[in-house]
């Protein structure tokens, strides 16, 4: 028992509603969201070391036992994502600070980033497969509101696209719940864990294990279900674009993870087709996604396209099944919410100096910031995979999961789509920041410096940080990949995380 | 009834999808309803339903008279009617306010592609004093 489990939900929790209570101050609200997202940061810190020197941590919440209570679990893989997600919370806690405006800032900007955050943060910890939908769903509304707030006509359109698959995504989660109970009669997941390969009917197991593949692929923007990606995350400002791009999407793979190797194992499914679709789910999303970016001229909506072409890494990764493979997978969803989010970050600060996200009509920003290049190449090197960055040693670790377990073709494909990162990364430099300064250009482009009076620096500041991350992932990545390692070992055997939850079998 | 409900859910679901897939705004909200309506049924009718004892217990007693009817159904759905509650109050209001704005329901003049995607942030003035300077 660790009652420490509670904080990650806890703190966003008492941020949001200390931000709703001081609404009417724009000045206390930003203060009270960066220092919440501190203290959450802290949180994480001191949960990480628990986790990492006793093992997987365990809370009956209301002193319960499992499996009748709703119990909160900390392995390793969760530890890595709810300190992700609380670096993210601090970013884009920073960023926002200039870059959403006091009308957003009026309407409860920061208490719904934190209750994002920690609906986030709620998904990751729950043991109870009932309890992860509530979490889903907490976190849905939040992402609603922060999409459509500002009631714009293109964010309108992209919130009724995101609005309406996410409800019918959660519905079939829902069912994919009910069918379980119907099974077990249990919806602690180590319960359900331990009774799931006793259930005679090995159909019904694979066709839930099928719906619950379509409920989180909805999530996490797998082929063929992603449409509504691309058509919904250009459309609000940039700190909330990041954090969606960053962050949403991979708490869908967090829960394919989770579902995949807990639930509905070789063993509880009696065959191995599921991880057999995973396979041909991750490659096609891979390539559609690659091409997609290939074909958009729209700053962000390149990024959107590449989201999903980078989920497919991690849903081969998955399927591998193997350590090395699983490994991969989470060191490739750590590594891509830190590019993926820096490069949606630098775009706000190039349509801040040029008014537009428009390829065609940018220009001329390796000439007058030098400095916002180096920034952008680091992350879209990080992100196609060039060495020393933290891309590098993701996909290295995928490709030699896939050799090793013989999947040649698929591996090829991984290093093809690499190769495909590079030329829209390549498109976004030799347009925006190579091409000669446009001739319609705002005023100010090319006078107002990145640091000093015009207070890009607060923009910058998050930016900088993510690079220097990216960096140090790259040049030190060994203890990172020792603890995705552990992550996966950890996920590959469940008896441990079944002993933590129920107790000695 | 344990088999009718199984049946009637499917119905209700197939409807919903039905709906969903129509052009208007408010069609496919209704259908969103109507599935939301049927996994809830689908929800009780997998939960083991029992004609039992109220599962209550009586003063003086420490557990209730079995054999007694199983409970935890009825949370579930009571959850995830709230819950349903919630989203589906957004999703009017969000379609009430995209007819104001964009002045049709139907889906497929509602969605023809964005104009400048930059619109939904706001310039700063900052940038002026910046220029300036």
């Amino acid at each position: 028992m660790n009652g420490m489990l509670v904080l990650p939900v806890a703190i966003p929790l008492i941020t949001a509603t200390l931000g709703l209570l001081f609404r009417k101050s724009s000045q206390l609200q930003r203060w009270i969201g960066v220092l919440g997202a501190v203290a959450l940061l802290g949180s994480a810190v001191v949960l990480f070391r628990d986790v990492y020197a006793d093992g997987i941590q365990v809370l009956q919440l209301g002193n319960w036992a499992a499996p009748f209570g709703i119990t909160l679990v900390a392995d390793m893989l969760t530890m890595l994502m709810v300190g992700i997600s609380a670096i993210m919370g601090l970013i884009i806690a920073i960023y926002s600070l200039y870059d959403i405006d006091k009308e957003r800032e009026r309407f409860g900007y920061y208490p719904l980033l934190h209750i994002l955050i920690m609906g986030v943060n709620g998904s990751f910890l729950t043991g109870d497969i009932f309890n992860l939908y509530v979490w889903f769903e907490v976190m849905l509304i939040a992402s609603f509101i922060l999409l459509a707030l500002g009631n714009s006509k293109n964010q309108l359109q992209g919130a009724l696209k995101y609005v309406f698959i996410n409800l019918f995504s959660s519905l079939v989660f829902l069912f994919g719940v009910a069918l379980l109970y119907g099974m077990t009669g249990t919806l602690n997941m180590a319960d359900l864990a331990v009774r799931l390969p006793e259930v005679e009917n090995t159909g019904l197991v694979t066709t839930t294990a099928m719906i619950f593949m379509v409920a989180f692929g909805i999530k996490a923007a797998v082929f063929p279900l992603f449409f509504w990606l691309p058509a919904s995350y250009h459309t609000p400002p940039v700190a909330i674009s990041a954090i969606f791009g960053g962050l949403l999407t991979k708490v869908g793979v967090y829960a394919l993870i989770r579902v995949f190797t807990l639930l509905f194992t070789v063993e509880s499914a009696h065959n191995d087709y599921l991880h057999t679709i995973l396979l041909w789910v991750g490659g096609f999303t891979m390539v559609i996604g690659v091409l997609g970016a290939a074909s958009h001229m729209e700053f962000r909506k390149i990024l959107s396209f590449h989201i999903v072409s980078q989920i497919g890494y991690m849903i081969m990764g998955l399927a591998f099944n193997t350590a090395m493979g699983i490994m991969g997978a989470i060191f490739y969803v750590l590594h891509n919410i830190l590019a993926k989010s820096n490069l949606f970050l630098i775009s706000g600060v190039a349509q801040r100096l040029l008014g537009t996200f428009e390829l065609k009509k940018m220009g001329g920003l390796y000439k007058h910031y030098p400095f916002l290049a180096v920034l952008f190449l680091i992350s879209a090197f990080a992100l196609a995979g060039f060495p020393p960055l933290s891309g590098f040693w993701a996909k290295l670790s995928l490709v030699k999961a896939g050799l090793s377990i013989e999947q040649y073709v698929i591996t090829g494909v991984a290093i093809l789509v690499g190769l495909l990162t590079l030329f829209s990364m390549t498109k976004i430099w030799l347009t925006a920041f190579w091409s000669p300064v446009p001739d319609e250009k705002p005023e100010h482009f090319g006078k107002i410096p990145l640091f000093g009076a015009g207070k890009l620096y607060i923009l910058m500041i998050p930016v900088m940080i993510i690079a220097g991350l990216i960096i140090m992932v790259g040049l030190y990545a060994q203890p990172l990949l020792e603890l995705c390692m552990t992550a996966a070992e950890q996920l590959l055997d469940p008896s441990v995380y079944i002993e933590a939850v129920l107790g000695p079998q | 009834m344990d088999t009718i409900l199984p049946i009637i859910a499917g119905a209700i679901f197939a409807t919903g999808i039905y709906l969903l897939l129509r052009r208007s705004l408010i069609l496919t909200i209704i259908g969103i309803i109507l599935i939301s309506n049927s996994v809830n049924l689908a929800l009780f009718s997998l939960g083991r339903l029992t004609t039992e004892n109220p599962p209550l217990i009586k003063a003086g007693s420490l557990e209730p008279l079995a054999p007694f009817a199983n409970p935890l159904p009825q949370a579930l759905i009571l959850t995830a009617i709230v819950i349903g509650f919630g989203l589906l109050a957004f999703a009017l209001a969000l379609a009430y306010r995209s007819y104001r704005e964009l002045g049709t329901v139907d889906q497929d003049e509602l969605l023809q592609d964005a104009e400048d995607t930059a619109a939904a942030i706001v310039p700063r003035d900052d940038f002026k004093k910046g220029g300036d300077a």
